[in-house]
């Protein structure tokens, strides 16, 4: 197998072709990716909205609102939902730095009345088998039909009305409080979140 | 010393003989890595199956181009640009393998083993021989993977593949999807397959 | 103040070998010796900050505003690479004694899962900056070199133990890393 000599011109050459052709070839997958890729976040978005809503007509993607808050430094995303032009609740995303392994992210669906619908996990990195069962139904469904006005979202070694998770009570207290911050956000921002409707 | 192996025996060895994660210990860190659960070790074997596939291909057919001294910048253009091809379909078309295999997807262009048969075997060999040496270390190392990621979530989570065999409430040996979980089942596999390959050779 | 969390963080709670299993190559491959291991910590400690430096800058002032965030992992190996020889040659020129220590290891350092691994893991820090990145860098390789010093240390002792035919070599090296992992999974929680 005769190789190319190595002189200097035919190794910049055989780099240069090879890096012009390896560039054109990811560019073009790009093209042809970037499109899907979009599609499959949104589509996430969607599908965790439809999850934790109650039933709404519009697109809630479309009449975001995001809010600058001092609890975190990020922008917080809410997503009203309206049925035919009424108001019926928003999703609002919720998070916390306090969970056991740091980030816990979630998107806590209210109705108009801030009655929590249901919650869905978006991100988290807790222990698995002890703080990822945040994601069970036994744990979320006791958040369910509550209304934070009146339901202490502390865990119950705390004096709230928390179960907290076996094991993991430093996930449930993170959990609980990002839940809270969701509500908050939801109450000082409602009248901002009915006149979104487009 | 390059003996004239059968086809056969070129595909074989990467299975068993040269298996690369039990024999020859190259990619490791995936291998520990991501395999909390079959599926996932499934998915990273798949993935490293094509980039190790696409890029003895492509270096068996332009090893006479390449001069020797810019041959491994050249073979590192080539596994990395499959890499991120790679990263780009399962991010569009399987993101929740995506979001699984994390970081462990751009490591791919690191992995040894990839670099490693580019070097000793495809830049020497012709294309069907390369493709043969592809496939079977391919497939040697996502049984490694799919094995280790089977062990660990049978053990770990009660589970194989998604499904569940154990109740709700069972105690698992969380351990196992943990990181020192990752050691131990590797450890002990790592003893079955020599005892086994010990057998049958 | 966040540069202590990022420290304790990367050393103990998160480190770098035994929880994020980057690096799991050289950690086998070299650590029979403790002296080899301290060698190979100082090479990555080297390269990992410099190519840290080199790959966020890269991306923070020509990927990302070309809109080119896909080509971070070949852009990044080859600055790794280029860097890995760069180095090699200027440390042969200017101080020679250190190349003599550290030469070796230079070369296996670019196919390192930890430095390609840190360097993009640098990109997602919270608030990055440079600064930030860097200190990540350093601090992942200091958590490194305990992992591999530790555990060349432990290997050491293993040479003279009585082990179990089936074990020797390998599996009891893993075994071993997996007793360690699980004392690293005590920090859990620390930060």
């Amino acid at each position: 197998m005769s190789k190319k000599k190595d002189t200097f011109l035919n190794m910049v050459v055989s780099l240069f072709v090879i890096t012009i052709v390896a560039g054109f070839s990811l560019g073009f997958v790009n093209d042809l990716t970037v499109g899907p890729k979009a599609k499959a976040k949104l589509e996430k978005k969607v599908n965790a909205l439809k999850l934790v809503l109650p039933t709404f007509d519009n697109n809630p993607v479309d009449d975001i609102l995001l809010v600058q808050s001092e609890l975190a430094k990020d922008s917080i995303e809410m997503y009203p939902a309206f049925s035919e032009n009424k108001f019926v609740g928003a999703a609002v995303i919720g998070s916390t730095e306090k969970g056991f392994s740091g980030l816990i992210k979630i998107m806590v669906g209210f109705n108009e009345g801030g009655n929590i619908k249901n919650i869905e996990v978006l991100e988290q990195k807790e222990t698995p088998g002890l703080g990822t069962k945040m994601k069970d139904e036994k744990f979320l469904a006791q958040f369910r039909e509550k209304n934070p006005s009146n339901f202490n979202l502390k865990v119950t070694k705390d004096g709230g009305e928390v179960d907290a998770l076996t094991g993991a009570t430093i996930t449930s207290r993170a959990f609980g409080e990002a839940v809270q911050m969701a509500y908050d956000e939801f109450v000082d921002n409602k009248d901002s979140l009915k006149k979104t409707k487009k | 010393m390059a003996e004239k192996m059968n086809q056969t025996q070129n595909f074989l060895k990467g299975i068993v003989k040269e298996n690369p994660v039990f024999v020859m210990l190259l990619g490791m860190c995936p291998t520990l890595g991501v395999t909390s659960s079959a599926f996932n070790g499934l998915g990273m074997g798949v993935a490293t199956l094509f980039v190790l596939l696409m890029s003895n291909v492509v270096v068996s057919l332009v090893k006479s181009q390449i001069p020797s001294k810019v041959r491994i910048p050249a073979f590192i253009i080539i596994i990395a640009s499959f890499v991120t091809i790679v990263e780009m379909v399962l991010e569009a078309f399987i993101p929740f393998l995506y979001e699984q295999l994390g970081i462990f997807i751009p490591l791919i262009v690191v992995n040894c083993l990839i670099l490693g048969r580019a070097e000793a075997f495809a830049s020497k060999n012709n294309l069907i021989s390369s493709i043969l040496d592809a496939l079977g270390m391919g497939l040697g190392f996502v049984i490694a993977l799919t094995m280790l990621g089977a062990v660990r979530e049978i053990l770990g989570s009660g589970s194989l593949f998604e499904l569940k065999f154990v109740s709700e409430n069972a105690n698992t040996f969380i351990l196992f999807i943990l990181p020192p979980g990752a050691f131990i089942a590797l450890a002990y596999l790592t003893v079955l397959f020599n005892k086994i390959s010990i057998k049958t050779s | 103040m966040d540069y202590i969390i990022i420290l304790i963080a990367a050393v103990f709670v998160n480190n770098i070998v035994l929880s994020q299993f980057l690096g799991i190559c050289p950690f086998l491959g070299v650590s029979n010796k403790v002296s080899t291991s301290v060698g190979m910590s100082g090479a990555v400690l080297f390269v990992m900050t410099i190519a840290t430096m080199a790959t966020y800058l890269l991306h923070q002032y020509i990927l990302v505003p070309a809109g080119l965030d896909y080509l971070r992992t070949i852009t990044f190996i080859l600055v790794i690479a280029a860097l890995v020889q760069m180095v090699e040659i200027i440390l042969k020129k200017v101080s020679p004694p250190l190349y003599q220590a550290l030469g070796v290891f230079l070369p296996l350092i670019t196919t390192n899962c930890a430095v390609l691994g840190v360097a993009i893991l640098a990109l997602g820090l919270e608030g990055g900056s440079l600064l930030k990145a860097v200190f990540f860098a350093v601090a992942n390789s200091i958590g490194f070199a305990l992992a591999l010093i530790v555990f060349a240390s432990i290997r050491e002792y293993l040479e003279l133990a009585n082990i179990p035919k089936g074990m020797k070599g390998v599996p009891i090296n893993l075994l071993v890393a997996g007793l360690l992992s699980l004392a690293f999974l005590g920090f859990t929680g620390l930060v």
